[in-house]
């Protein structure tokens, strides 16, 4: 990767702060409990011993948005429950992500009336979709494994 | 007390020689149901011909207004499907479709089918439109890509005597 191509074996690894920081980033991204509706359900089944998130570093669910990185919004967000997700996304230390887990997160899917925000993305900015009525547990998986792959591809300048 | 921890630890050491059950997900897979229904696919005839005639019944009959259907004129020397007509703009929102089922169970032509594709992930709303591009299936072998040029008067029927593959 870096020094040790031209240098040979040194004992050491170099590589740059860029990478190890969005590695690390990748490895320990511990998800909110945050499960509004149906699709909970099946983000409870990616933590089963089946489906087994914790491959991806996500080791368990933090019910408090200060310790987590990652907002899953699984399940339908109501106008009343708008604000309630905002405040927990503004709780949460940078850095953050927000996945929209499904279709009634994404755009509110068949649910088009005035009861529903029509897409989380009117109130928190979102870094993945996720499509499904309800994803399977895989395709929430797929979903991280996206989430991974845009945070590796993260620079340094615009890490806030 | 002794005998109870000693029952409690030998289900634990029970467990330890049995086999993971985990499924490594993005290495292997579980294999869905047949009748699981994930992505659509826009199917072919043997021919190349696409099925898909533009009648937007399935637009008519989703739920979720995901899909758009724009219809357009078939003529022998352009000519996408059999039929007077074709859909010459097809679009899903993969975000809004919740995979019932009822675009499949409208179309006359069985041109839309729910196939076992479930990873669907996007950076953003707009990349979840998929077009025909994208949900048309390829040409199967021994068919002609559309649009094809065709002798006149060979196609008047949008269900034409063509023997499927299934």
């Amino acid at each position: 990767m870096g020094a040790e191509q031209k240098l040979g074996n040194m004992g050491v690894v170099t590589a740059r702060l860029e990478d190890v920081i969005n590695w690390g980033r990748t490895g320990a991204m511990w998800p909110m409990l945050f499960g509004l509706a149906c699709c909970a359900i099946e983000m409870m089944a990616s933590q089963t011993a089946t489906h087994d998130s914790s491959r991806f570093g996500m080791e368990l669910m933090r019910a408090s948005p200060r310790q987590s990185d990652l907002m899953i919004v699984a399940g339908r967000v109501s106008r009343k429950m708008a604000p309630v997700l905002r405040r927990l996304y503004d709780q949460m230390p940078e850095p953050k992500w927000v996945l929209a887990m499904g279709d009634c997160a994404s755009c509110s899917g068949v649910f088009n009336n005035y009861a529903l925000v029509q897409g989380v993305d009117e109130v928190v900015p979102v870094d993945v979709y996720v499509a499904g009525c309800p994803p399977r547990p895989e395709a929430l998986m797929n979903g991280f494994l996206t989430l991974h792959d845009k945070i590796r591809k993260e620079k340094i300048g615009k890490w806030s | 007390m002794f005998t109870e921890i000693i029952k409690g630890l030998g289900t634990t050491i029970k467990h330890m020689f049995e086999e993971p059950i985990t499924i490594q997900y993005p290495e292997e897979r579980k294999p869905v149901a047949k009748r699981f229904k994930g992505r659509h696919e826009l199917k072919r005839y043997d021919n190349g011909l696409e099925k898909c005639i533009g009648c937007a019944l399935c637009a008519a009959a989703c739920p979720a207004d995901a899909i758009f259907v724009q219809a357009s004129e078939n003529t022998d020397e352009q000519r996408f499907s059999p039929g007077e007509r074709h859909a010459s703009v097809y679009e899903i929102n993969m975000l809004r479709c919740i995979f019932c089922g009822y675009c499949e169970d409208a179309c006359p032509t069985q041109a839309i089918v729910l196939e076992h594709d479930y990873e669907l992930a996007f950076f953003d709303r707009q990349s979840a439109i998929y077009t025909k591009k994208e949900l048309l299936v390829p040409v199967p072998d021994g068919g002609k890509p559309t649009p094809q040029q065709v002798a006149p008067g060979s196609f008047n029927w949008s269900i034409p005597p063509m023997q499927d593959a299934e």
